[in-house]
């Protein structure tokens, strides 16, 4: 067993921090914001070149014939660096949909009754996750008509709500589905796109807690650095204690691909995402509540990506279902000591 | 990145799983847990059945007399006994993981040879004596003196939370050897032989009614010069050396044996209808997925060491801080799942389970020091206040 990255994964990784440093810096990040987050076609092929929607096609088809791990990592960085864009379900659906794999085309997806639709507005084609049925041309005009623009809280992230016959798509698995799509998929996106959202949020706690580190080592107070003070020093510390199991329930579940660790590495990474950027707004202090700061856009997205794919009362009850009667409690073993 | 195990690995597990389910139906009962002489029979007992088969010892170094095993087939080993029901390690715990370790790693050859195979074979066993009244979080506070005469030091002092201490042969005894050096400088690490005249040993009752540890007080105790592993004044470094080993893999089976816990909650839960309130079966379902990211945490932990081929590292103190407050969770859930009913009585176990997952969260180490180890020693923020 060795459950640790291998050095080929680190240079991946690496690479990809290397890519995003490159060409979504912080200046660049701030600019999206300002145009209220949407795709950047420009980007959007840098990232296809660089392979980040082909990752998982075989290389035959044109894809980098890599998998689920590799894919964790990549998605990673995405979320460190709070990259904008319907970047999950594009890269679910290359293959599926024509110039997917290249950054060509961008692809929403609708993940259900009740959920908003992230990006539709630059959507070339919407993923309709309950059946894998893709939307395009007249259906998708169809659909986007029946979508009304919701004032998105994550600046980066544009929201529709959907109204009329389209309000529940995705709800019914197993509906029959477009090009590209087999009987198995649906479950295996709804799987794919909850563990790829969870390396996001990853991403992101970790991001959080580098910030809140820096931040308490910088700033002092009463004459002393704030990370010197033990309450400030704990609250960094449980960040930590949060994301690295987290991590490793994360990257098991992509080597297992397993529905049931999947569904640990989303409710753990949400949570991890969600109060490490809490926990970092609040060692900021004043400075954390403000527009400029960005630790607000690591929150507001955490939470976006909390409700997607696979919500904490979701996966609960999938990991509920999946305690049993194994044996009788305490056979035989000695538990003290 | 796998999780795969190797097939020399998967070789390993099976000789062991072969071997448990041919010794364990044979096992005797388990003692009551206040008996200590009847644990201590019992727990040495099994350790020479592991020596003789050959398990003895596994993760310690080959020349220590261990079996030189990897740190994966050491995990192997903790999660096949917990998942056997085997005995739990018991009364051998500071031998076989503090004492035994540190000797291996910082003692001379005499001292090797004079101590550590009868910890492997379950001959001597071994108590700690780290903590004092007043130095406790605080352990470089310690106050217990070792006066130099002649070819020994006179210990004069007071021990607590020493577990095992009424049955044990040996002491992994900290004492301050130079006054009048800065605190963690001038302690020292002896080895005390328990039957030395001037000891004296109080059983301490825990919370939960038993006798889990002892006072231990120390009245001009004489112990050779020669019992002392390490430089005089260097015990710190030396006891650093014993807290890795403490913090790194020795949870390994509890995570198993939570998961198991868990398992039979749900089973219970679901037998007595408290499975259709949704806010307490998504409670489990979240421990569910609390105690499988611990047990990938520790293959991942594991995995590390493996790589660098050392002693544990510092990650094992995220791993605590996480797991003993998840243990704790554990038995509250375990509260409700019982009811009112079942939940105070103490001819439960799991009763006596949730009052005992009180201590994880202080003995070696409270979290609030592992919150410091983290912070300081993982992500680099100043010492201070």
């Amino acid at each position: 067993m060795d459950f640790q990255l291998s050095d080929d994964q680190r240079a991946l990784r690496s690479g990809m921090r290397d890519l995003l440093g490159a060409v979504f810096d912080r200046d660049r990040m701030r600019a999206a914001v300002e145009r209220g987050g949407g795709v950047d076609r420009g980007l959007w092929r840098e990232l296809g070149a660089a392979g980040l929607f082909a990752l998982r096609l075989p290389e035959e088809a044109g894809g980098v014939g890599l998998g689920l791990p590799e894919a964790v990592l990549l998605f990673e960085e995405a979320g460190r660096a709070l990259l904008p864009g319907p970047l999950v379900a594009t890269h679910l659906a290359a293959g599926l949909v024509k110039g997917a794999a290249e950054g060509e085309a961008v692809v929403a997806v609708a993940e259900g009754a009740g959920r908003p639709v992230a990006d539709l507005g630059d959507a070339d084609a919407v993923l309709v996750a309950g059946g894998a049925e893709v939307l395009t041309g007249e259906a998708l005009e169809a659909f986007a008509a029946g979508a009304v623009p919701v004032r998105s809280m994550d600046p980066l992230t544009p929201l529709h709500r959907v109204e009329g016959r389209w309000a529940g798509a995705g709800a019914s698995e197993g509906r029959s589905a477009g090009a590209g799509a087999s009987e198995a998929y649906p479950g295996a996106l709804r799987r794919e796109g909850a563990l790829l959202t969870a390396a996001e949020q990853l991403g992101s706690a970790t991001r959080t807690t580098e910030m809140a580190v820096q931040h308490a080592g910088a700033r002092e107070q009463f004459g002393s650095l704030i990370g010197s003070f033990q309450a400030v020093k704990h609250l960094c510390a449980d960040m930590l204690a949060r994301t690295e199991p987290a991590r490793s329930a994360l990257y098991a579940a992509a080597l297992t691909g397993d529905p049931v660790e999947i569904a640990a590495a989303k409710l753990l990474a949400d949570e991890a995402a969600v109060r490490n950027a809490r926990d970092c707004l609040q060692i900021h202090g004043g400075m954390g509540f403000t527009w400029e700061a960005d630790v607000h856009l690591h929150l507001k997205r955490a939470w976006l990506r909390a409700a997607r794919w696979l919500t904490a009362a979701e996966a609960e009850e999938i990991l509920a279902a999946d305690l049993g009667p194994v044996r009788p409690l305490y056979s035989g073993s000695a538990a003290g000591g | 990145m796998d999780l795969a195990y190797t097939e020399a690995e998967e070789e390993f597990r099976g000789r062991l799983r072969e071997w448990l389910a041919a010794v364990l139906p044979g096992l005797p009962p388990k003692p009551s847990p206040d008996d200590w002489p009847a644990r201590r029979a019992y727990d040495t007992a099994w350790q020479r059945m592991l020596y003789d088969a050959g398990y003895a010892g596994l993760h310690w170094p080959a020349d220590a007399g261990g079996r030189g095993a990897t740190p994966t087939q050491h995990l192997i080993f903790l999660e096949e006994t917990e998942k056997a029901g085997a005995p739990y390690v018991g009364a051998n715990f500071v031998g076989l993981l503090h004492a035994g370790p540190t000797i291996a790693a910082e003692g001379t050859a005499e001292q090797r040879a004079r101590w550590l195979p009868p910890v492997l074979r379950g001959d001597e066993i071994w108590c700690q004596g780290f903590s004092e009244p007043d130095a406790g979080s605080d352990l470089a506070a310690l106050r217990t003196r070792a006066v130099r005469d002649g070819d020994d030091y006179v210990v004069s002092g007071q021990k607590i939370w020493t577990s095992h201490a009424e049955v044990a042969d040996w002491c992994e005894l900290l004492v301050r050897t130079d006054p009048g050096a800065p605190k963690h400088r001038g302690i020292s690490w002896l080895a005390m032989p328990m039957d030395a005249p001037g000891i004296t040993v109080r059983p301490l009752r825990t919370l939960a009614g038993s006798t889990e540890f002892a006072e231990v007080f120390l009245d001009e105790v004489r112990v050779p010069v020669r019992n002392r592993v390490g430089a005089e004044n260097d015990g710190w470094r030396v006891t650093m050396v014993t807290l890795s080993f403490e913090r790194g893999t020795a949870f390994v089976g509890e995570v198993v044996a939570c998961r198991r816990t868990l398992d039979a909650l749900a089973a219970e839960a679901r037998r007595n209808g408290r499975w259709d309130d949704a806010v307490l079966r998504r409670r489990l379902g979240r421990l569910n997925a609390e105690f499988r990211a611990l047990w990938r945490l520790t293959q991942w932990n594991v995995g590390e060491s493996e790589r660098t081929g050392g002693v544990p590292g510092i990650g094992g103190s995220v791993f605590k801080l996480r797991y003993s407050g998840v243990r704790q969770e554990l038995y509250e859930a375990a509260a409700e799942v019982l009811g009112a009913e079942g939940a105070f009585d103490l001819d439960r176990e799991w009763a006596l389970d949730r009052l005992s997952s009180l201590s994880y969260t202080i003995a070696a180490g409270t979290s609030q020091i592992q919150r410091n180890i983290v912070a300081e020693r993982i992500l680099g923020l100043p010492k201070g206040r």
